[in-house]
């Protein structure tokens, strides 16, 4: 068992704010559209910073959960 | 119980970086208060951060201006009510089309792309000043044109056009007659209308934002020209004048702390602190409106359909239960998830631009003019009244 995170992004939702970008720019980056997309590689990982990013969205795009397996 | 009066809302502030006295019981009464607006509407007051933020993002609460029932702040803004607000004033779906149309122009990258350029009009600007010689009333030679020229260029509006859209600006927000606002109001869709048809006839498109909608979205129906005219005024004016605010009232702040500025000089690297806890302290949109489209049960109460809601940002900013000591400039504080950009899917649109401008300004301008300080006495310095974007009126310094 692992307490590896998952993280999705709903670019339904997204606004383009970049506030994701801005707090955990190693895990979070904007396509050319402006929405929050990750960054290559870094779709089940993040450090301590990627909870927080998630709380900084102003709509709640973000989605970061623990996997278990 | 006592019945008590009902707090007015919104009033003057007594110090330009703190909210008025007179709020003390509202900012005791959270996460939700009652106050009364100028024409005696009594209307909800968010006062609590966690609040807020749910408030702001909940897509029962609308902006639409353009209702009958929608709250105003004050007399003067009565006439523009029938007036298409971009952006802000649009819900759902009509407003996920404009805001998509814009965020590749505000995105994190391109206001990094945007920082040589904006050093290059603070130096100016910095270079100015210096060979005039001190003293220098810093709204008008720095504070002011440094966003100015920076969302001129952005948007591809002519800055030698800057005396007539300021002024309008001036006017559109603070009147001071109802007259005044309906005439700038008028005053800048006949320039905008103008400019789009001298962008139309340009046979190679220029490289602002608006060019790009002139000769994509206009062309192929995503916008029509009434709505385009009016994404043009609010991000001319929500560019200029807020960042202006902030950069002479955020000077004005640092400059009243000597012992944080001294600590500021020392350590260059706490601009992207200072700046976010400027940020929350100063809360310069002091009042965000919305109106409730369906009942909201929230906080053991009911905002019932049809009820004015508004955010003091100033309050929501010093909720006690999140920021401790929170009428204190602290930039060492934990100090984001302030809401003096919004919250919701109305957040500013231009944050992005807008720290970078603020970052580079302050910095510089304590950089190259070390001896800055005020030359009037800090209490008989003018600034804005309560019922628009707090600032500066006059910023009076020498060096």
């Amino acid at each position: 068992m692992s307490d590896d995170i998952h993280i999705e992004i709903d670019q339904d939702v997204c606004i383009g704010a970049g506030q994701c970008a801005l707090t955990a720019p190693d895990v979070f980056t904007q396509d050319d559209d402006g929405f929050s997309t990750l960054l290559p590689g870094r779709e089940d990982g993040g450090g301590p910073l990627v909870r927080e990013a998630a709380r900084s969205c102003p709509v709640s795009a973000i989605t970061v959960s623990k996997t278990v397996g | 119980m006592t019945e008590t009066a009902p707090v007015a809302f919104p009033q003057d502030r007594t110090c330009p970086y703190q909210p008025p006295a007179a709020y003390a019981p509202l900012r005791a009464t959270r996460p939700l208060s009652r106050v009364t607006l100028y024409d005696g509407r009594p209307v909800w007051l968010v006062t609590g951060r966690d609040t807020a933020r749910a408030l702001l993002a909940d897509p029962r609460l609308s902006g639409d201006r353009t209702r009958d029932d929608f709250p105003a702040p004050t007399a003067r803004l009565s006439g523009v009510k029938r007036r298409k607000t971009a952006l802000l004033g649009l819900d759902g779906a009509a407003h996920r089309v404009q805001r998509r149309m814009m965020v590749p122009s505000f995105t994190l990258r391109r206001a990094t792309e945007m920082r040589p350029r904006i050093q290059r009009i603070v130096d100016e600007r910095i270079d100015a000043m210096i060979a005039q010689g001190p003293p220098a009333e810093l709204v008008n030679a720095f504070a002011l044109p440094v966003p100015s020229t920076v969302i001129c260029a952005l948007l591809g509006v002519p800055y030698s056009d800057h005396d007539f859209f300021e002024g309008q600006s001036t006017r559109l927000l603070r009147g001071p007659k109802a007259e005044d606002v309906v005439d700038a109001r008028d005053q800048l869709e006949e320039y905008f209308d103008d400019l789009i048809d001298r962008k139309r006839k340009q046979p190679e498109p220029g490289d602002g934002v608006l060019d790009e909608l002139v000769h994509r979205q206009l062309r192929d129906g995503e916008l029509n020209r009434e709505e385009l005219i009016a994404l043009a005024i609010i991000l001319l004016v929500a560019g200029h004048e807020t960042t202006a605010n902030m950069i002479s009232l955020g000077t004005y702040t640092l400059l009243q702390h000597p012992d944080k500025l001294a600590e500021l000089r020392t350590d260059p690297t706490l601009i992207p602190n200072v700046v976010e806890e400027l940020m929350r302290l100063l809360s310069i949109a002091d009042g965000l409106l919305r109106i409730a489209l369906e009942d909201i049960e929230v906080a053991g109460t009911t905002i019932r359909a049809g009820d004015g809601v508004v955010f003091s940002t100033s309050v929501i900013n010093r909720d006690e239960d999140v920021y401790a000591d929170p009428d204190t400039l602290d930039w060492h504080r934990p100090t984001r998830h302030h809401v003096s950009f919004g919250f919701g899917i109305h957040q500013c649109l231009g944050q992005n631009l807008a720290r970078a401008e603020l970052e580079i300004a302050l910095r510089t301008l304590f950089d190259r003019l070390p001896a800055l300080r005020l030359a009037a006495p800090a209490d008989e310095i003018p600034f804005k009244p309560g019922d628009t974007i707090q600032g500066m009126l006059e910023l009076p310094v020498t060096w």
